[in-house]
């Protein structure tokens, strides 16, 4: 399947900025389920721009801008190929041993409640992929899905006694449950052709893989009660949503800023 | 160098000075007040605090305007900012951001007078308050004199240039109270208390002798107004420190190789000073003058941290 | 105290203590304690005036206070520091080829010697700087070990400090003080100078910059600023070895290079000592929350733009779990056996370890596994009842996070108290720099010692002082 992608954000600032760094991972790379066929990252201003691999080994994006500006647009466009697959994912970038993601963070470290749930849904379930697909269900059918992106930077405990989670949320949960049952689990952000947001073009697409010992890693995707499919283009992975999240930065300049994203995921047309 | 370590010897430049006018002013007041052989009281204080721009918020303490209140208020009231022990706080913390640019001669007397005000809680009574700011001023001088010894390099240029920013500022103040302050009923111009008032202005700024040596006659308002305004023979005056100044920036640009809005100002007001008359400043108004000084001094003082990046 | 080896007195029931310290004996024999005291207020007037203070965490008055400096020496002859030399070399050479490993290949977990959970689990593997390539595979360029001792022959090590160790500077102070005020123990003694630490730190940072950065580097040093404990050291550094003493505000990164912001405009940077911790080096890659930090300093590191020493990421190397494997770790890298060994450690996090330190908590010290500074630790036998059965609780709730060790009877050295010249229990930290042609070291180090009688802490916060280290250049005095 052919997907396309178009991935607008728009910072506004009510001061102008001495000057504005971004760390952009948003450039996704062939595995044996997606081939990237034409990707590009623009900015709107004079920039620069330097493409370099973090430790997770996904793409990284430095932007620099000089100021002063008062705004700056980042527009990401670009295709994929994606094939059904079945089985284990293949052919991805693996810098590190699953182990690492057994590594409890900040934001996944669970509390008793998440504990307890993890207990009680797979305590039973001796297949570690069993265990993965049950806790991904169990999560999907307890989670209320709040549409758009988090507010704010929630910890998986805090998304899971709320009971109302965006798809970061989710994710955060899934990981924080899976870990806790001895899986390794990592956060994945990307596109999703028929996701929760895709409607309401408000935000890109997160998702988990869990580790099987002796098998390879799998994609849950908890805010959906799936394994990621056809539809799917994987971006980038980390321990949580921060080490793996498409955008972030710093600025220099005071002030406030306005975020405008807009993302739009497309089936494209074979040309 | 770095902007922070510029702008930091700056402000210790300043601060410095700032701490050894107020204890200077100190000094004069208790001399006028308690010294002298016709005690002038809350008056003297009064206008002290005056010249510090800082009557209002001294008053807002509810404190009387005594002797005791107000030489506590100046020296040792950490929550006033102006006070010498809020000032040499602020020079100590900057000299502590840049260590590496100061001798270590600068360094330690820059501690040394930190050090003596540390746990002090009330000034005492006169005596030991004319100690306090004594000390405080040797300290400060010993400060102005390793910062004499350094290399001549920016560090010591950029506290040269804040210091006689601060001195500029001062000194202007300093003037201007006799415009605040009136004479008591029943008192003429080139009376008695005029006199004394004059007499404080000088030495506030030790300029007692070189007065005398410079005008034989008694003490009167022009020839003051001239030493302190146009005398580049004195240390302390508009003229003398604008040159510094002016010195301080040809210095900096020799080294950076660039010239800037600080320079430019601060060589125009060095020009308009050397033309300048007493008579025509007192006919134009000695407030007037001083107060379009004291708004040329800001602007500079704004020129200069953009011409070298301290924002 | 009773029947610890005494580093100038010897054992006790040794008589007139070691005869090559003989002169130091006689020394502190006939020297008035009055002109004693004097010499260290006299030191201590001099640090004091200096600014030599640090900062102690939680306490209200926490930003002047000096370390308590002592007047007599700790002293090591030519043949104990060959010996210690040695073994210094030899586990700062196996720490940073366990870093490059570790970051890298990962040769030492597949081959089974250290667990790969420990390891890779440990909150201070950075996963950020894997695929990092600091120049020459050098990580920890500056490490300080610290050395214990028990005996004549008899030394440990205690722990690795592989970040960013503090201290060097009172090393060379605390020798300032001692050639000025004792001038005539220098004349007893041949003792090596230190003061050639500075220019080896200077070519040590010189020589870890990138390829890139041509034939004459920019160095700095990078503090988190001056309300910094270790702040004193940090601008006396920068001082002595010439280079531009930097906050995070004066760094920016652009083009993946940093500059430093100048009066004259930016400057490219290629090296930088960090004395900043890896949290707070770069918000874009490591705490999103910090407001600290330098943005994109981390992509210019690993653009390879620009070093940093210590490389970020070298905690996995100190870290008190993985000391436990040291031994092994360097037996693996430099294929010998350690010249300087490890104090026996139980890892609480293994039943049969913890159940042994539960049982032996009143003679054991208990460390937290990512603790420093003396904090959150319980010293078996100097500690009450009370105390013990609290930390008993603690320890069972997360033993995990704890260590043990034996109290090991620590040596003392001669150090005027208040009751007058008495053995007070000491340790030891050489520092010690990597550089492209191996390990260099100046004969020299930093001794704390614990001033409280019979305490073993020796840490600045916990009431430790300092004291000079003489390293001889021959077997004792010059003449007795």
């Amino acid at each position: 399947m052919r997907i396309s992608i178009d991935h607008r954000t728009r910072y506004t600032f009510s001061e102008p900025q001495a000057r504005v760094v971004q760390l952009l991972r948003m450039t996704p790379q062939d595995d044996g389920a997606q081939s990237v066929i034409d990707w590009s990252i623009d900015v709107d201003c004079d920039a620069r721009l330097r493409r370099g691999t973090d430790g997770y080994g996904n793409i990284s994006t430095m932007l620099y801008v000089d100021g002063p500006v008062d705004h700056v647009e980042i527009v990401v466009r670009g295709e994929a190929v994606t094939y059904a697959h079945a089985g284990p994912l293949t052919g991805t970038v693996e810098t590190l041993p699953p182990v690492l993601f057994l590594r409890q963070t900040g934001l996944t470290r669970p509390d008793e409640a998440i504990r307890n749930f993890v207990s009680g849904v797979c305590g039973a379930v001796a297949s570690p992929q069993r265990r993965a697909e049950t806790l991904n269900i169990a999560l999907f059918e307890r989670l209320g899905l709040r549409a758009g992106r988090s507010p704010k930077a929630r910890t998986a405990a805090e998304a899971f006694a709320q009971g109302e989670a965006s798809t970061r949320d989710a994710a955060q949960v899934m990981i924080a449950a899976a870990r806790a049952a001895g899986l390794p689990a990592r956060f994945v952000s990307g596109h999703c052709l028929d996701g929760p947001n895709v409607r309401n073009h408000r935000s890109a697409h997160c998702w988990v893989e869990v580790h099987v010992e002796d098998l390879g890693w799998f994609g849950f995707d908890p805010s959906m009660g799936r394994q990621p499919g056809e539809t799917y283009v994987r971006v980038a992975i980390g321990l949580d949503a921060s080490d793996s999240t498409p955008l972030s930065g710093t600025r220099m300049g005071g002030g406030i800023e306005e975020l405008d994203v807009a993302v739009h995921v497309e089936a494209g047309q074979s040309q | 160098m770095l902007s922070r370590t510029a702008s930091c010897l700056y402000w210790l430049g300043r601060y410095v000075e700032r701490a050894e006018f107020t204890a200077r002013l100190v000094e004069a007041t208790l001399r006028l007040d308690a010294l002298s052989t016709r005690p002038s009281g809350e008056q003297a204080w009064l206008s002290a605090l005056t010249v510090l721009g800082v009557e209002a918020d001294y008053l807002t303490t509810g404190q009387a305007v005594t002797q005791e209140a107000a030489t506590h208020f100046l020296t040792l009231d950490t929550s006033h900012p102006g006070s010498v022990v809020s000032c040499l706080d602020r020079a100590r913390d900057n000299a502590k951001a840049v260590r590496t640019a100061l001798s270590r001669e600068a360094w330690s007397s820059i501690n040394r007078a930190w050090l003596l005000f540390q746990g002090r809680a009330a000034p005492g009574d006169t005596q030991d308050t004319l100690e306090l700011v004594q000390q405080a001023e040797n300290e400060t001088r010993g400060f102005d004199g390793a910062v004499g010894r350094m290399l001549h390099n920016p560090s010591s240029w950029f506290l040269k240039l804040g210091e006689s920013v601060e001195r500029a500022d001062s000194t202007a103040r300093l003037l201007d109270v006799k415009y605040h302050l009136l004479l008591p009923e029943g008192e003429t111009v080139g009376g008695v208390v005029d006199r004394d008032q004059w007499q404080t202005i000088l030495h506030t700024v030790s300029a007692v002798n070189a007065y005398r040596w410079l005008y034989r006659d008694g003490l009167q308002a022009a020839p003051v107004i001239e030493l302190l305004v146009l005398r580049r023979e004195m240390p302390r005056s508009l003229v003398a420190s604008c040159e510094e100044i002016v010195a301080m920036l040809g210095e900096l640009g020799t080294v950076s190789g660039a010239q800037g809005e600080a320079d430019r100002l601060a060589r125009r007001r060095l020009a308009a000073l050397r033309e300048a008359r007493v008579s025509s400043i007192i006919a134009g108004g000695l407030h007037e003058y001083l107060t379009a000084f004291l708004h040329d001094n800001a602007a500079l003082d704004l020129a200069i941290a953009r011409q070298f990046r301290f924002l | 105290m009773n029947g610890a080896f005494d580093e100038i007195r010897g054992f006790p029931g040794d008589g007139a203590g070691r005869p090559e310290f003989a002169p130091l004996t006689k020394w502190l024999e006939t020297m008035p304690r009055a002109e004693l005291e004097r010499r260290q207020q006299a030191a201590e007037a001099m640090f004091r005036q200096l600014g030599i203070t640090f900062a102690v965490y939680g306490e209200a008055e926490a930003d002047e206070r000096i370390i308590p400096f002592d007047i007599v020496p700790r002293i090591l002859t030519a043949r104990e520091w060959t010996r210690l030399s040695a073994g210094l070399e030899q586990r700062v050479f196996a720490i940073n080829a366990f870093l490059d490993d570790i970051y890298g290949a990962r040769r030492i977990i597949a081959d089974g010697k250290i667990p790969e959970e420990l390891a890779l689990c440990n909150p201070q593997f950075r996963p950020e700087v894997v695929g990092a390539h600091p120049p020459h595979n050098i990580w920890a360029h500056i490490c300080g070990i610290d050395l214990v001792r028990t005996g004549p022959d008899d030394f440990w090590v205690l722990e690795d400090n592989a970040r960013t160790p503090s201290g060097v500077s009172y090393m060379l102070e605390d020798r300032e003080a001692m050639i000025r005020l004792c001038p005539e123990l220098f004349q007893m003694f041949r003792v090596m100078p230190v003061d050639s630490y500075t220019d080896l730190l200077h070519q040590t940072m010189q020589r870890a910059a990138p390829v890139s950065a041509g034939g004459n580097p920019v160095c700095v040093i990078l503090t988190p600023g001056h309300y910094n404990s270790a702040y004193y050291e940090h601008s006396f550094l920068a001082d002595t070895i010439g280079v531009e003493l930097v906050e995070p505000a004066d760094l920016e990164v652009d083009d993946d290079r940093v500059w430093m912001r100048t009066i004259t405009g930016r400057v490219k940077v290629d090296v930088i000592y960090r004395r900043i911790d890896d949290d707070f080096l770069d918000p874009l890659f490591f705490r999103p929350d910090s407001l600290l930090g330098v943005p994109g300093l981390l992509a210019a590191y690993r653009a390879g733009h620009v070093s940093i020493i210590n490389a970020p990421g070298t905690g996995v190397a100190d870290d008190k779990a993985i000391y436990s494997y040291m031994p092994d770790i360097v037996r693996y890298y430099s294929g010998s056996d350690p010249i300087l060994p490890n104090v026996e450690t139980w890892r609480c996090r293994e039943p049969q370890a913890l159940q042994y330190t539960l049982d032996n908590l009143e003679k054991l010290v208990v460390k937290l596994v990512d603790g420093s500074g003396g904090y959150g630790m319980l010293v078996g036998p100097t500690s009450s009842k009370a105390e013990i059965e609290k930390f008993r609780a603690v320890l069972i709730a997360e033993p995990h996070r704890y260590i043990a060790q034996p109290t090991l009877a620590l040596s003392t050295v001669p150090t005027l108290v208040e009751q007058g010249v008495a053995p007070r229990h000491v340790d030891f930290r050489p520092y010690v720099l990597t550089q492209p042609d191996g390990v260099k070291l100046v004969p020299g180090g930093l001794t704390r010692v614990a001033l409280k009688e019979g305490s073993l802490v020796v840490n600045s916060s916990q009431g430790g002082g300092t004291k000079d280290s003489f390293i001889l250049a021959d077997e004792g005095a010059v003449s007795c």
